[in-house]
């Protein structure tokens, strides 16, 4: 028999996330002759809306309903996922900042193998999943052999799957509440607070037509003055990757990534950026992108529509003064 | 306050470029120049900065072997009390799990209240932490972008979420912590510091000193193997402007001017 196949779903505020849909496609590739069924937790009427509409593209829908689920912990929704997952099963779930929480411990409560990251499959021989990863922030790849045979618990990188928009299932959706809470409430030993926002820069980003987006190869605080002169030249914004932030000398609302803000310009200027995953998980709306690094094997050029092998250290203040001489 | 914190060795990616040796089997590791995972470095400054304020002692420990004893040694210079090497020819090819399995047996050898990883390293797993976590039956938080004392049975972790945003929980102690960077910034370790530590002992545990059954750890224990290394097929990519700056910077205004990218 076909081992089954459970994809986790992430929703906020009642909308189901584009993860949901790219976890169908994973899974097909895992194994064409299992369903998936879709795991969704939460609590009341927000949760019974977003089982309606994960039921249009999953055959199944398990769902875990219960006021300790309003806002979900990954210590109180493991436990309750041991309680109700078969042994053998195959968990995707989304490579993020909760499926990060939630993935490691649930793998070991499962005694399932785990499978962080992965952004594609490659089949099944006898009861060994070739995958592919990244390694050294997307710099190579590797090929895995992960032996699912008793189970795994796999994260799929968001983006990496194509999203199955089919909509053709219709499926069923099982309450699995009473089974998830047998034994009663786990996991209080973490207890959520609140969620404090992003600080309000001076600057919104979101709404930029134009960015200069800066990296490490600025290599010093000192050196981001040239990339506010190319901004000023250009009509642009400043952004910047997660080391800048990292490091104090940009505010966090400046930062363009799956942990900063989402950007949606024409154009992106990618300014020693070398393009790892979590930042190019932030630039939508596929502006024109034009990469400048140093390193010809950053992925950032993999991304980029017009890439320039330079250090950006010479090369900005000769692009201000071109811009600025043809201006004037 | 006790606490443990699990570095690691990796070739630092801001210093190399990271190549796939000629058959595949493994990166290219001549003239790679090596470091602390970046990630360990904020979690043993965390570490530093809640022991000077609340007392206590912080011990580092890695799983490898002698030539990765340099980080903890570093780590030391930089503020840590005791350094730890779990290191055996049974831990080779280990996956996450044996990792943590390793780990584990060193914990339960101590007496710790916090335990800190990276929020990952040079594979991008961020794994280690939540596996140790769940094998101790320790609550676990991921990310952590702050960090608070309460008093001595609770702490309070702000978690790095989506948008910029950030959670905030209680967490119970003792716990595990994956540690993001951005919560402090880490010091500044200098030849002096390092010379101070160069002959600390520091003592290297076995897998039979620390109880760990041999089919939990390394290649047989192992059900993620790694298969070979390479580099996707570029596909598209990005078209690169040729020539002298001069004509570089040439047809760059011309490709922004009809992308609207100058006002």
């Amino acid at each position: 028999m076909a081992q089954q196949v459970f994809a986790y779903i992430i929703h906020k505020n009642g909308v189901v996330d584009d993860t949901a849909l790219e976890m169908i496609t994973a899974a097909g590739k895992l194994n064409t002759d299992a369903s998936v069924i879709a795991l969704v937790a939460g609590s009341g009427s927000e949760l019974d809306g977003v089982c309606k509409d994960v039921a249009s593209s999953f055959a199944e829908v398990w769902k875990i309903d219960d006021e300790a689920l309003a806002y979900i912990n990954a210590e109180v929704i493991r436990a309750m996922l041991t309680r109700i997952l078969p042994e053998d099963g195959i968990v995707l779930i989304p490579h993020e900042h909760f499926g990060m929480d939630l993935a490691p411990g649930l793998s070991v409560k499962l005694d399932a193998a785990y499978l962080a990251d992965a952004i594609d499959f490659e089949g099944i021989e006898d009861g060994k999943l070739k995958a592919v990863r990244e390694e050294y922030l997307g710099q190579v790849s590797t090929h895995v052999l992960c032996d699912i045979s008793k189970g795994a618990v796999i994260t799929v990188r968001p983006g990496s799957f194509k999203a199955d928009e089919s909509k053709s299932a219709g499926g069923n959706i099982v309450d699995k509440t009473a089974e998830a809470m047998e034994g009663g409430l786990a996991g209080d030993v973490r207890r959520f607070l609140e969620i404090v926002a992003a600080e309000v820069g001076d600057v919104d980003i979101t709404k930029s037509d134009v960015l200069v987006s800066v990296g490490r190869g600025i290599e010093d605080e000192d050196n981001l003055e040239m990339v506010f002169d190319l901004a000023e030249a250009m009509g642009a914004d400043v952004s910047c990757s997660r080391p800048i932030v990292d490091a104090k000398w940009l505010e966090k609302s400046r930062q363009v990534g799956t942990s900063g803000q989402t950007v949606k310009p024409k154009v992106y200027m990618a300014l020693g950026i070398s393009g790892a995953f979590q930042h190019l998980g932030g630039i939508k709306g596929a502006p024109f992108i034009v990469a400048i690094n140093k390193n010809p094997k950053a992925p950032i050029f993999q991304a980029a529509d017009v890439g320039i092998v330079d250090d950006i250290l010479d090369f900005i203040p000769e692009l201000t003064d071109k811009i600025n001489e043809i201006k004037s | 306050m006790e606490i443990l914190v699990c570095v690691k060795r990796v070739p630092d990616t801001a210093e190399n470029e990271i190549e796939v040796n000629r058959d595949g089997t493994d990166i290219e590791r001549d003239d790679l120049v090596y470091s602390v995972n970046e990630w360990d470095n904020y979690a043993v400054e965390e570490a530093i900065q809640i022991r000077d304020k609340v007392g206590g002692s912080i011990t580092v420990v890695t799983v490898g072997d002698k030539e990765d004893e340099e980080v903890v040694r570093r780590e030391m210079a930089m503020g840590a009390d005791n350094g730890i090497l779990l290191s055996d020819d049974a831990f080779n090819g280990s996956d996450g799990k044996g990792i943590a399995a390793a780990l584990k047996a060193a914990v339960e050898k101590g007496n710790y209240d916090l335990i800190l990883t990276g929020a990952q390293a040079d594979d991008g797993a961020g794994q280690v932490g939540g596996i140790l976590a769940a094998m101790l039956g320790w609550p676990y938080a991921s990310l952590v972008n702050l960090l608070e004392v309460i008093d001595d049975k609770k702490i309070k972790v702000g978690r790095e979420i989506a948008g910029g945003n950030q959670e905030m929980n209680e967490i119970d102690l003792p716990c595990v912590l994956s540690i993001q960077t951005g919560i402090n910034e880490p010091r500044y370790v200098g030849i002096r510091g390092i010379r101070k530590v160069a002959s600390v002992d520091i003592p290297v545990h076995t897998a039979d000193d620390l109880g760990v059954a041999k089919d939990t750890v390394g290649e047989s224990g192992a059900r993620i193997k790694r298969l070979d290394y390479f580099v996707p097929d570029p596909g598209e990519g990005a078209e690169i402007l040729e020539g002298s700056t001069d004509e570089i910077i040439d047809k760059l205004l011309e490709l922004l001017k009809a992308k609207g990218g100058i006002k």
